[in-house]
Protein backbone atom coordinates (compact mmCIF):
# COMPACT_ATOMS: atom_id res chain seq x y z
CA UNK A 1 0.00 0.00 0.00
CA UNK A 2 0.94 4.00 -0.68
CA UNK A 3 1.53 5.86 2.19
CA UNK A 4 -1.63 7.82 2.43
CA UNK A 5 0.11 11.38 2.97
CA UNK A 6 1.93 10.42 -0.19
CA UNK A 7 -1.34 9.72 -1.81
CA UNK A 8 -2.79 13.03 -0.76
CA UNK A 9 0.20 15.01 -1.75
CA UNK A 10 -0.02 13.53 -5.32
CA UNK A 11 -3.72 14.05 -5.54
CA UNK A 12 -3.60 17.62 -4.65
CA UNK A 13 -0.61 18.21 -6.85
CA UNK A 14 -2.10 16.92 -9.79
CA UNK A 15 -5.12 18.78 -8.80
CA UNK A 16 -4.19 22.43 -8.44
CA UNK A 17 -1.02 21.68 -11.05
CA UNK A 18 -2.56 18.99 -13.48
CA UNK A 19 0.19 18.25 -16.13
CA UNK A 20 0.08 18.39 -20.35
CA UNK A 21 -3.39 20.46 -19.32
CA UNK A 22 -5.01 22.84 -22.00
CA UNK A 23 -5.53 21.69 -25.66
CA UNK A 24 -3.98 22.44 -29.29
CA UNK A 25 -4.89 23.15 -32.34
CA UNK A 26 -3.03 20.58 -34.50
CA UNK A 27 -4.15 18.37 -37.09
CA UNK A 28 -2.16 15.66 -35.48
CA UNK A 29 -4.19 14.91 -32.59
CA UNK A 30 -7.51 13.35 -32.17
CA UNK A 31 -9.96 14.63 -29.40
CA UNK A 32 -12.34 12.84 -27.35
CA UNK A 33 -15.18 14.92 -25.22
CA UNK A 34 -15.96 12.84 -22.38
CA UNK A 35 -19.35 14.58 -20.28
CA UNK A 36 -20.30 12.30 -17.25
CA UNK A 37 -23.90 12.05 -16.87
CA UNK A 38 -24.26 11.55 -13.54
CA UNK A 39 -21.75 13.94 -12.63
CA UNK A 40 -20.40 17.13 -13.46
CA UNK A 41 -17.06 16.62 -14.29
CA UNK A 42 -16.82 17.79 -18.53
CA UNK A 43 -13.29 16.52 -19.82
CA UNK A 44 -11.76 16.43 -23.39
CA UNK A 45 -8.60 14.50 -23.80
CA UNK A 46 -6.26 14.85 -27.56
CA UNK A 47 -4.00 12.12 -28.25
CA UNK A 48 -1.35 12.47 -30.70
CA UNK A 49 -0.46 9.27 -32.17
CA UNK A 50 2.45 8.93 -34.36
CA UNK A 51 2.99 5.16 -35.66
CA UNK A 52 2.66 2.73 -32.66
CA UNK A 53 3.63 5.30 -30.28
CA UNK A 54 1.50 7.88 -28.03
CA UNK A 55 3.33 10.94 -29.09
CA UNK A 56 1.66 13.35 -26.70
CA UNK A 57 -1.39 13.60 -24.55
CA UNK A 58 -3.33 16.84 -23.67
CA UNK A 59 -6.34 17.34 -21.98
CA UNK A 60 -8.75 20.58 -20.77
CA UNK A 61 -12.19 20.66 -19.13
CA UNK A 62 -13.90 21.06 -15.45
CA UNK A 63 -13.75 17.92 -12.86
CA UNK A 64 -13.22 16.77 -9.82
CA UNK A 65 -10.27 16.31 -7.93
CA UNK A 66 -10.09 12.36 -8.73
CA UNK A 67 -10.94 13.43 -12.69
CA UNK A 68 -8.56 15.78 -12.99
CA UNK A 69 -5.86 14.03 -11.12
CA UNK A 70 -6.32 10.44 -12.84
CA UNK A 71 -6.79 12.60 -16.28
CA UNK A 72 -3.23 14.13 -15.42
CA UNK A 73 -1.58 11.14 -13.94
CA UNK A 74 -2.39 8.84 -17.04
CA UNK A 75 -1.37 11.58 -19.62
CA UNK A 76 2.05 11.27 -18.03
CA UNK A 77 2.03 7.31 -17.72
CA UNK A 78 1.31 7.31 -21.61
CA UNK A 79 3.07 9.84 -23.20
CA UNK A 80 5.80 8.21 -25.23
CA UNK A 81 5.01 4.93 -24.70
CA UNK A 82 3.79 2.14 -27.33
CA UNK A 83 0.05 2.02 -27.87
CA UNK A 84 -0.29 -2.00 -26.70
CA UNK A 85 1.76 -0.70 -23.45
CA UNK A 86 -0.31 1.80 -22.58
CA UNK A 87 -3.65 -0.21 -23.47
CA UNK A 88 -2.07 -2.65 -20.79
CA UNK A 89 -1.27 0.33 -18.06
CA UNK A 90 -5.49 1.21 -18.84
CA UNK A 91 -6.68 -2.26 -18.44
CA UNK A 92 -4.29 -2.63 -14.98
CA UNK A 93 -5.61 0.71 -13.50
CA UNK A 94 -9.13 -0.57 -14.40
CA UNK A 95 -8.46 -3.95 -12.41
CA UNK A 96 -7.02 -1.53 -9.83
CA UNK A 97 -10.34 0.60 -9.37
CA UNK A 98 -12.07 -2.92 -9.44
CA UNK A 99 -10.41 -3.46 -6.02
CA UNK A 100 -8.57 -6.61 -7.51
CA UNK A 101 -5.40 -7.60 -5.53
CA UNK A 102 -2.24 -7.25 -7.80
CA UNK A 103 1.14 -6.11 -8.04
CA UNK A 104 0.76 -2.59 -9.45
CA UNK A 105 4.21 -0.98 -9.55
CA UNK A 106 3.88 -0.23 -12.73
CA UNK A 107 0.86 2.62 -12.37
CA UNK A 108 3.35 4.93 -10.54
CA UNK A 109 1.17 7.76 -9.02
CA UNK A 110 -1.85 6.04 -10.37
CA UNK A 111 -1.30 3.88 -6.95
CA UNK A 112 -2.95 6.65 -5.38
CA UNK A 113 -6.55 5.26 -6.65
CA UNK A 114 -5.89 2.19 -5.03
CA UNK A 115 -8.65 2.54 -2.56
CA UNK A 116 -10.85 4.60 -4.70
CA UNK A 117 -12.90 1.15 -5.70
CA UNK A 118 -14.22 1.64 -1.78
CA UNK A 119 -16.23 4.58 -2.75
CA UNK A 120 -18.25 3.49 -5.45
CA UNK A 121 -20.02 6.73 -5.85
CA UNK A 122 -16.34 8.32 -7.68
CA UNK A 123 -15.15 5.57 -9.30
CA UNK A 124 -16.23 6.68 -12.00
CA UNK A 125 -14.28 10.25 -11.61
CA UNK A 126 -11.23 8.13 -11.81
CA UNK A 127 -12.53 6.52 -15.31
CA UNK A 128 -13.42 9.40 -16.95
CA UNK A 129 -10.37 10.69 -18.27
CA UNK A 130 -8.44 7.27 -19.21
CA UNK A 131 -11.65 5.91 -20.81
CA UNK A 132 -11.12 8.85 -23.65
CA UNK A 133 -7.48 7.99 -23.63
CA UNK A 134 -8.63 4.42 -24.66
CA UNK A 135 -10.74 4.70 -26.55
CA UNK A 136 -8.89 7.11 -28.73
CA UNK A 137 -6.05 4.61 -29.11
CA UNK A 138 -8.02 1.14 -29.90
CA UNK A 139 -9.58 4.13 -33.04
CA UNK A 140 -6.04 4.12 -34.18
CA UNK A 141 -5.73 1.08 -34.95
CA UNK A 142 -8.78 1.31 -37.50
CA UNK A 143 -7.05 3.40 -40.01
CA UNK B 1 -47.18 25.04 18.44
CA UNK B 2 -44.33 23.87 16.38
CA UNK B 3 -42.83 20.98 17.98
CA UNK B 4 -39.97 19.86 16.03
CA UNK B 5 -38.74 17.37 18.52
CA UNK B 6 -42.45 15.75 18.08
CA UNK B 7 -42.30 16.11 14.82
CA UNK B 8 -38.82 14.61 14.32
CA UNK B 9 -40.54 11.28 16.13
CA UNK B 10 -43.06 10.98 13.33
CA UNK B 11 -40.49 10.31 11.10
CA UNK B 12 -38.94 6.59 11.62
CA UNK B 13 -36.00 7.80 9.28
CA UNK B 14 -34.64 10.02 11.58
CA UNK B 15 -35.07 7.57 14.44
CA UNK B 16 -33.35 4.42 11.93
CA UNK B 17 -30.77 6.73 10.80
CA UNK B 18 -29.85 9.37 14.49
CA UNK B 19 -26.30 9.94 12.91
CA UNK B 20 -27.30 11.46 9.79
CA UNK B 21 -28.54 14.85 9.04
CA UNK B 22 -29.90 14.88 6.14
CA UNK B 23 -30.15 18.51 3.68
CA UNK B 24 -31.47 16.98 0.80
CA UNK B 25 -35.42 17.60 0.75
CA UNK B 26 -35.74 19.33 -2.28
CA UNK B 27 -34.73 16.14 -3.88
CA UNK B 28 -37.10 14.06 -2.05
CA UNK B 29 -38.71 14.23 1.26
CA UNK B 30 -38.17 11.77 4.65
CA UNK B 31 -41.95 10.07 4.95
CA UNK B 32 -43.77 10.15 8.26
CA UNK B 33 -45.55 7.35 9.94
CA UNK B 34 -48.93 8.20 8.85
CA UNK B 35 -47.59 7.70 5.29
CA UNK B 36 -46.23 4.70 5.58
CA UNK B 37 -49.03 3.05 7.54
CA UNK B 38 -51.64 4.56 4.51
CA UNK B 39 -49.35 2.19 2.16
CA UNK B 40 -49.28 -0.40 4.25
CA UNK B 41 -53.02 -0.40 4.87
CA UNK B 42 -53.51 -0.82 1.02
CA UNK B 43 -51.28 -3.61 1.29
CA UNK B 44 -52.08 -5.15 3.67
CA UNK B 45 -55.93 -4.66 3.55
CA UNK B 46 -57.47 -3.53 0.45
CA UNK B 47 -55.03 -4.47 -2.14
CA UNK B 48 -57.77 -4.87 -4.92
CA UNK B 49 -57.59 -2.50 -8.09
CA UNK B 50 -59.72 0.80 -8.40
CA UNK B 51 -63.03 2.06 -10.43
CA UNK B 52 -63.69 -2.64 -11.49
CA UNK B 53 -64.78 -5.50 -9.56
CA UNK B 54 -67.86 -5.53 -8.39
CA UNK B 55 -67.13 -6.67 -4.61
CA UNK B 56 -67.14 -4.65 -1.27
CA UNK B 57 -63.02 -4.12 -0.91
CA UNK B 58 -62.92 -2.67 -4.58
CA UNK B 59 -65.72 0.05 -3.86
CA UNK B 60 -63.98 1.05 -0.35
CA UNK B 61 -60.42 1.29 -2.29
CA UNK B 62 -61.96 3.33 -4.89
CA UNK B 63 -63.85 5.34 -2.14
CA UNK B 64 -60.45 6.02 -0.53
CA UNK B 65 -58.47 6.72 -4.07
CA UNK B 66 -61.82 9.08 -5.07
CA UNK B 67 -60.97 11.27 -1.47
CA UNK B 68 -57.23 11.83 -2.54
CA UNK B 69 -58.87 14.15 -4.98
CA UNK B 70 -61.04 16.31 -1.76
CA UNK B 71 -57.81 16.43 0.22
CA UNK B 72 -55.55 17.54 -2.42
CA UNK B 73 -58.57 20.61 -3.85
CA UNK B 74 -58.80 21.68 -0.05
CA UNK B 75 -54.69 21.16 0.21
CA UNK B 76 -54.65 23.89 -2.75
CA UNK B 77 -57.78 25.56 -2.54
CA UNK B 78 -59.03 24.33 -5.93
CA UNK B 79 -62.84 25.10 -7.18
CA UNK B 80 -63.93 21.44 -7.37
CA UNK B 81 -62.38 18.11 -7.08
CA UNK B 82 -62.56 17.46 -10.99
CA UNK B 83 -59.76 19.84 -11.23
CA UNK B 84 -57.13 17.49 -9.30
CA UNK B 85 -55.30 14.96 -11.91
CA UNK B 86 -53.64 12.40 -10.12
CA UNK B 87 -50.56 11.91 -12.01
CA UNK B 88 -47.38 10.09 -11.33
CA UNK B 89 -45.31 13.50 -10.68
CA UNK B 90 -44.70 16.53 -11.40
CA UNK B 91 -42.72 15.39 -14.97
CA UNK B 92 -45.67 13.63 -15.36
CA UNK B 93 -48.13 16.96 -15.01
CA UNK B 94 -45.54 19.10 -16.90
CA UNK B 95 -45.69 16.67 -20.01
CA UNK B 96 -49.37 16.71 -20.16
CA UNK B 97 -50.26 20.25 -20.07
CA UNK B 98 -46.82 20.71 -22.83
CA UNK B 99 -48.54 17.88 -24.83
CA UNK B 100 -52.22 17.63 -24.11
CA UNK B 101 -52.67 21.93 -24.17
CA UNK B 102 -49.59 22.79 -25.95
CA UNK B 103 -50.30 20.30 -29.02
CA UNK B 104 -53.32 21.50 -29.65
CA UNK B 105 -53.26 24.99 -28.83
CA UNK B 106 -49.89 26.68 -30.20
CA UNK B 107 -49.26 26.87 -33.49
CA UNK B 108 -45.89 28.14 -35.62
CA UNK B 109 -44.59 31.89 -34.75
CA UNK B 110 -46.40 31.18 -31.31
CA UNK B 111 -44.24 31.46 -28.34
CA UNK B 112 -44.21 30.05 -25.05
CA UNK B 113 -42.36 32.14 -22.10
CA UNK B 114 -40.03 30.83 -19.68
CA UNK B 115 -36.84 31.25 -17.28
CA UNK B 116 -33.10 29.81 -16.83
CA UNK B 117 -34.33 28.32 -13.43
CA UNK B 118 -36.76 26.08 -14.23
CA UNK B 119 -36.21 22.24 -13.98
CA UNK B 120 -35.79 19.91 -17.02
CA UNK B 121 -38.95 18.63 -16.30
CA UNK B 122 -40.05 22.05 -16.77
CA UNK B 123 -38.46 23.32 -20.17
CA UNK B 124 -37.84 19.61 -21.92
CA UNK B 125 -41.57 19.11 -22.43
CA UNK B 126 -41.91 22.57 -24.04
CA UNK B 127 -38.52 22.37 -26.09
CA UNK B 128 -40.33 19.57 -27.78
CA UNK B 129 -43.73 20.88 -27.80
CA UNK B 130 -41.87 23.35 -29.85
CA UNK B 131 -40.22 21.54 -32.03
CA UNK B 132 -43.46 19.91 -33.32
CA UNK B 133 -45.79 22.82 -33.25
CA UNK B 134 -43.20 25.18 -34.77
CA UNK B 135 -43.51 27.97 -31.69
CA UNK B 136 -40.84 28.90 -30.18
CA UNK B 137 -39.41 29.50 -26.11
CA UNK B 138 -38.13 33.12 -25.17
CA UNK B 139 -36.79 33.81 -21.46
CA UNK B 140 -37.55 36.22 -19.21
CA UNK B 141 -34.06 37.50 -18.12
CA UNK B 142 -33.52 37.39 -14.58
CA UNK B 143 -31.74 40.10 -12.35
CA UNK B 144 -27.87 39.33 -11.27
CA UNK B 145 -28.93 37.10 -8.72
CA UNK B 146 -30.68 35.32 -10.16
CA UNK B 147 -34.91 36.79 -9.32
CA UNK B 148 -37.22 37.04 -11.89
CA UNK B 149 -39.14 39.92 -11.05
CA UNK B 150 -42.32 41.44 -12.32
CA UNK B 151 -40.67 44.24 -13.67
CA UNK B 152 -38.96 41.89 -16.56
CA UNK B 153 -41.67 39.39 -16.80
CA UNK B 154 -44.13 42.53 -17.89
CA UNK B 155 -41.31 43.74 -20.27
CA UNK B 156 -40.43 40.21 -21.53
CA UNK B 157 -44.75 39.72 -22.29
CA UNK B 158 -45.84 40.67 -25.47
CA UNK B 159 -49.23 39.29 -27.79
CA UNK B 160 -46.91 36.54 -29.14
CA UNK B 161 -46.96 35.28 -25.71
CA UNK B 162 -49.47 32.18 -25.63
CA UNK B 163 -47.96 29.93 -22.79
CA UNK B 164 -46.19 31.45 -19.81
CA UNK B 165 -44.00 28.40 -17.86
CA UNK B 166 -42.55 29.16 -15.11
CA UNK B 167 -41.30 27.32 -11.47
CA UNK B 168 -43.02 28.71 -8.26
CA UNK B 169 -39.88 28.16 -6.50
CA UNK B 170 -36.51 27.33 -7.98
CA UNK B 171 -34.82 24.42 -6.75
CA UNK B 172 -31.75 25.82 -7.23
CA UNK B 173 -31.82 28.95 -5.32
CA UNK B 174 -34.88 29.17 -3.64
CA UNK B 175 -36.49 32.13 -4.61
CA UNK B 176 -40.21 32.36 -4.73
CA UNK B 177 -41.58 34.03 -8.04
CA UNK B 178 -44.59 36.83 -8.12
CA UNK B 179 -46.74 34.11 -9.12
CA UNK B 180 -49.59 35.89 -8.89
CA UNK B 181 -48.61 38.85 -10.77
CA UNK B 182 -47.33 36.72 -13.23
CA UNK B 183 -50.54 35.61 -13.43
CA UNK B 184 -52.08 38.79 -13.87
CA UNK B 185 -50.47 39.81 -16.69
CA UNK B 186 -49.97 37.36 -18.33
CA UNK B 187 -53.78 36.99 -18.64
CA UNK B 188 -54.49 40.60 -19.84
CA UNK B 189 -52.37 39.40 -22.52
CA UNK B 190 -54.68 36.33 -23.39
CA UNK B 191 -52.09 33.98 -22.56
CA UNK B 192 -52.34 30.77 -19.86
CA UNK B 193 -49.95 29.95 -17.04
CA UNK B 194 -48.42 26.58 -16.48
CA UNK B 195 -46.34 26.57 -13.11
CA UNK B 196 -44.09 23.86 -11.68
CA UNK B 197 -45.10 23.45 -7.88
CA UNK B 198 -42.69 20.81 -7.23
CA UNK B 199 -40.43 22.72 -4.58
CA UNK B 200 -43.49 25.21 -3.91
CA UNK B 201 -46.14 23.00 -2.49
CA UNK B 202 -44.13 21.83 0.07
CA UNK B 203 -42.59 24.91 1.21
CA UNK B 204 -45.34 27.82 0.57
CA UNK B 205 -49.02 28.26 0.81
CA UNK B 206 -50.39 27.35 -2.64
CA UNK B 207 -53.61 28.21 -3.02
CA UNK B 208 -54.44 28.24 -7.21
CA UNK B 209 -57.34 30.27 -7.09
CA UNK B 210 -55.57 33.12 -5.58
CA UNK B 211 -53.07 33.01 -7.61
CA UNK B 212 -55.39 32.39 -10.76
CA UNK B 213 -52.78 29.80 -12.12
CA UNK B 214 -54.19 27.74 -15.19
CA UNK B 215 -52.09 24.68 -14.17
CA UNK B 216 -49.95 23.67 -11.50
CA UNK B 217 -48.08 20.48 -11.12
CA UNK B 218 -46.68 18.76 -8.14
CA UNK B 219 -44.92 16.18 -6.90
CA UNK B 220 -45.59 13.76 -4.06
CA UNK B 221 -42.25 12.57 -2.76
CA UNK B 222 -41.23 16.34 -2.23
CA UNK B 223 -44.10 16.70 0.16
CA UNK B 224 -43.34 13.63 2.54
CA UNK B 225 -45.57 11.66 0.69
CA UNK B 226 -44.48 8.33 -1.93
CA UNK B 227 -42.75 8.81 -5.36
CA UNK B 228 -44.74 7.96 -8.55
CA UNK B 229 -47.43 10.41 -7.32
CA UNK B 230 -48.85 13.75 -7.85
CA UNK B 231 -51.56 16.03 -8.69
CA UNK B 232 -51.56 18.14 -11.79
CA UNK B 233 -54.25 21.27 -11.48
CA UNK B 234 -55.77 22.64 -14.16
CA UNK B 235 -58.92 25.44 -14.40
CA UNK B 236 -61.97 22.85 -15.18
CA UNK B 237 -62.60 24.91 -18.36
CA UNK B 238 -59.45 24.37 -20.15
CA UNK B 239 -58.97 20.56 -18.63
CA UNK B 240 -62.73 19.90 -20.15
CA UNK B 241 -61.26 20.47 -23.96
CA UNK B 242 -58.27 18.80 -23.40
CA UNK B 243 -57.42 16.19 -25.09
CA UNK B 244 -55.90 12.79 -23.39
CA UNK B 245 -51.86 12.52 -23.37
CA UNK B 246 -52.04 8.58 -21.90
CA UNK B 247 -54.97 6.41 -23.78
CA UNK B 248 -56.00 3.15 -22.64
CA UNK B 249 -58.12 1.80 -19.73
CA UNK B 250 -59.73 3.75 -17.17
CA UNK B 251 -59.75 7.03 -19.50
CA UNK B 252 -62.40 5.72 -21.67
CA UNK B 253 -65.84 5.76 -21.80
CA UNK B 254 -66.29 3.42 -24.91
CA UNK B 255 -64.65 2.60 -28.18
CA UNK B 256 -65.38 0.73 -31.53
CA UNK B 257 -63.24 -1.27 -33.66
CA UNK B 258 -62.87 1.35 -36.30
CA UNK B 259 -61.21 3.50 -33.92
CA UNK B 260 -63.61 5.95 -32.60
CA UNK B 261 -63.00 7.37 -29.00
CA UNK B 262 -65.45 8.33 -26.32
CA UNK B 263 -62.65 9.58 -24.12
CA UNK B 264 -64.56 9.76 -20.18
CA UNK B 265 -64.80 13.17 -18.52
CA UNK B 266 -61.67 15.17 -17.04
CA UNK B 267 -59.81 14.68 -14.69
CA UNK B 268 -60.34 10.60 -15.72
CA UNK B 269 -59.88 11.09 -19.28
CA UNK B 270 -56.02 12.10 -17.94
CA UNK B 271 -55.66 8.78 -16.08
CA UNK B 272 -55.27 5.80 -18.26
CA UNK B 273 -53.59 3.02 -16.57
CA UNK B 274 -54.30 1.70 -13.25
CA UNK B 275 -52.91 4.46 -11.16
CA UNK B 276 -50.19 4.42 -8.27
CA UNK B 277 -53.24 3.46 -6.05
CA UNK B 278 -51.03 3.20 -2.73
CA UNK B 279 -48.69 6.13 -3.69
CA UNK B 280 -51.85 8.27 -4.22
CA UNK B 281 -52.98 7.50 -0.34
CA UNK B 282 -49.95 7.92 0.52
CA UNK B 283 -50.01 11.60 -0.87
CA UNK B 284 -53.47 11.76 0.57
CA UNK B 285 -51.90 11.10 4.17
CA UNK B 286 -49.18 13.41 3.79
CA UNK B 287 -51.06 16.64 2.66
CA UNK B 288 -53.19 15.63 5.98
CA UNK B 289 -50.59 15.39 7.45
CA UNK B 290 -49.12 18.78 6.25
CA UNK B 291 -52.35 20.50 6.73
CA UNK B 292 -52.92 18.96 10.37
CA UNK B 293 -49.35 20.34 11.52
CA UNK B 294 -50.47 23.71 8.82
CA UNK B 295 -49.21 24.94 6.85
CA UNK B 296 -48.28 28.63 7.96
CA UNK B 297 -46.35 26.96 10.33
CA UNK B 298 -44.57 24.55 8.30
CA UNK B 299 -43.95 27.79 6.69
CA UNK B 300 -42.85 30.14 9.12
CA UNK B 301 -40.74 27.26 10.62
CA UNK B 302 -38.87 27.05 7.20
CA UNK B 303 -38.03 31.51 6.61
CA UNK B 304 -36.74 30.65 10.33
CA UNK B 305 -34.47 28.39 9.79
CA UNK B 306 -33.53 29.70 6.20
CA UNK B 307 -32.75 33.15 7.87
CA UNK B 308 -30.87 31.47 10.54
CA UNK B 309 -28.71 29.61 8.36
CA UNK B 310 -28.31 32.76 5.62
CA UNK B 311 -26.41 34.52 8.85
CA UNK B 312 -24.30 31.70 10.19
CA UNK B 313 -23.40 30.87 6.15
CA UNK B 314 -22.25 34.71 5.07
CA UNK B 315 -19.99 34.71 8.24
CA UNK B 316 -17.81 31.89 7.05
CA UNK B 317 -15.51 33.73 4.86
CA UNK B 318 -14.17 29.94 2.82
CA UNK B 319 -17.85 29.99 1.37
CA UNK B 320 -19.25 31.17 -1.96
CA UNK B 321 -22.81 31.54 -1.29
CA UNK B 322 -25.27 32.33 -3.84
CA UNK B 323 -28.65 32.95 -2.59
CA UNK B 324 -28.69 34.54 0.97
CA UNK B 325 -31.97 35.85 0.71
CA UNK B 326 -33.74 32.63 -0.23
CA UNK B 327 -37.45 32.47 0.16
CA UNK B 328 -36.95 28.33 1.73
CA UNK B 329 -34.42 26.67 3.47
CA UNK B 330 -32.45 26.38 0.59
CA UNK B 331 -28.36 27.23 0.63
CA UNK B 332 -26.47 27.18 -2.67
CA UNK B 333 -22.92 26.93 -2.19
CA UNK B 334 -19.17 26.41 -3.29
CA UNK B 335 -16.39 25.93 -0.84
CA UNK B 336 -13.62 28.24 -2.49
CA UNK B 337 -10.73 26.08 -4.20
CA UNK B 338 -12.90 23.20 -3.73
CA UNK B 339 -15.09 20.82 -6.35
CA UNK B 340 -18.70 20.85 -5.47
CA UNK B 341 -18.22 17.31 -5.30
CA UNK B 342 -15.51 16.44 -3.62
CA UNK B 343 -16.96 18.88 -0.50
CA UNK B 344 -20.15 16.92 -0.73
CA UNK B 345 -17.88 13.75 -0.56
CA UNK B 346 -16.58 15.50 2.58
CA UNK B 347 -20.01 16.50 3.87
CA UNK B 348 -20.66 12.91 3.14
CA UNK B 349 -17.93 11.62 5.07
CA UNK B 350 -18.85 13.15 7.76
CA UNK B 351 -22.93 11.90 7.83
CA UNK B 352 -23.72 15.33 6.05
CA UNK B 353 -26.09 14.54 3.21
CA UNK B 354 -26.52 17.41 0.54
CA UNK B 355 -26.55 16.98 -3.31
CA UNK B 356 -23.66 18.50 -5.46
CA UNK B 357 -24.06 19.26 -9.42
CA UNK B 358 -26.35 21.25 -11.45
CA UNK B 359 -29.86 20.53 -9.78
CA UNK B 360 -31.35 19.41 -13.41
CA UNK B 361 -31.22 23.02 -14.55
CA UNK B 362 -28.31 23.10 -16.78
CA UNK B 363 -28.76 26.95 -17.98
CA UNK B 364 -29.05 28.61 -14.86
CA UNK B 365 -25.27 28.48 -14.80
CA UNK B 366 -25.33 31.14 -17.80
CA UNK B 367 -27.34 33.22 -14.88
CA UNK B 368 -25.14 33.14 -12.04
CA UNK B 369 -21.48 32.04 -13.48
CA UNK B 370 -21.20 28.48 -11.56
CA UNK B 371 -21.64 25.20 -13.15
CA UNK B 372 -21.94 23.12 -10.10
CA UNK B 373 -22.89 24.04 -6.69
CA UNK B 374 -23.93 22.36 -3.35
CA UNK B 375 -27.21 22.32 -1.73
CA UNK B 376 -28.55 21.96 1.20
CA UNK B 377 -32.36 21.96 1.53
CA UNK B 378 -34.20 21.86 4.62
CA UNK B 379 -37.58 20.93 5.48
CA UNK B 380 -39.66 20.76 8.94
CA UNK B 381 -37.67 18.24 10.59
CA UNK B 382 -34.52 19.72 10.31
CA UNK B 383 -33.64 21.66 13.12
CA UNK B 384 -31.06 24.58 14.10
CA UNK B 385 -28.74 22.15 15.86
CA UNK B 386 -28.10 20.39 12.82
CA UNK B 387 -27.62 23.79 11.06
CA UNK B 388 -24.59 24.26 13.76
CA UNK B 389 -23.32 20.90 12.81
CA UNK B 390 -22.92 21.49 9.17
CA UNK B 391 -21.36 25.35 9.92
CA UNK B 392 -18.69 23.55 11.86
CA UNK B 393 -17.96 20.53 9.35
CA UNK B 394 -17.79 23.31 6.58
CA UNK B 395 -15.54 26.17 8.47
CA UNK B 396 -13.18 23.76 8.97
CA UNK B 397 -12.94 22.10 5.28
CA UNK B 398 -9.84 21.90 3.12
CA UNK B 399 -8.83 20.24 0.27
CA UNK B 400 -6.50 18.00 2.24
CA UNK B 401 -9.56 16.79 4.28
CA UNK B 402 -11.66 16.50 1.06
CA UNK B 403 -8.71 14.41 -0.65
CA UNK B 404 -8.42 12.48 2.62
CA UNK B 405 -11.79 10.55 2.12
CA UNK B 406 -10.53 9.71 -0.83
CA UNK B 407 -7.67 7.53 0.28
C1 LIG C 1 -38.59 22.49 -9.64
C2 LIG C 1 -38.78 21.06 -9.96
N1 LIG C 1 -39.59 20.72 -10.97
C3 LIG C 1 -39.82 19.45 -11.30
C4 LIG C 1 -39.22 18.41 -10.63
C5 LIG C 1 -39.48 17.01 -11.07
O1 LIG C 1 -40.20 16.31 -10.12
P1 LIG C 1 -40.43 14.74 -10.25
O2 LIG C 1 -39.08 14.14 -10.50
O3 LIG C 1 -40.99 14.35 -8.94
O4 LIG C 1 -41.36 14.51 -11.38
C6 LIG C 1 -38.35 18.71 -9.58
C7 LIG C 1 -37.67 17.61 -8.85
O5 LIG C 1 -36.48 17.52 -8.74
C8 LIG C 1 -38.13 20.06 -9.24
O6 LIG C 1 -37.30 20.39 -8.24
Amino acid sequence: MMDTELKRAILIDHYQKPHNHGLVEDARYKMKHQASSSCIDDIKVQLDIEGDIVKDVRFDGVGCTISTASTSIFSDLIKGKKRAEALEMIEQYYRLLKGEAGDYEDLEEAQAFETLYAQPNRVKCGLIGVEAMEELIRESYEK
Amino acid sequence: MFDVEKIRNDFPMIRNHPEIIYFDSAATAYKPQPVIDAVADFYNYRTVNVHRGDYPLSFEASRLYEDTRKVMKKFINARSEKEIVLTYGATSGLNIVAYSYGHFNLKEGDVVLTSYLEHASDILPWFKTCEMTGAKIEYVPLTEDGHLTVENFEKAMHEGVKVVALTFVSNVLGYELPVKEICRIAHSYGAIVAIDGAQAVPHAIVDVQDLDCDFLAFSSHKMCGPSGAGVLYGKYELLDKMNAFLFGGGANARFDKEGNIILKEAPYKFEAGTPNIEGTLGMKAAAEYLMNIGMENIVAYDRELQKYFSEKMLALDNIEYYNPKADVGLVTFNVKGIFAQDAASYLAANRIDVRSGNHCAKILWNAIGATETLRASLYLYNTKAEIDRFIEVLRDITLEKCVGVLL
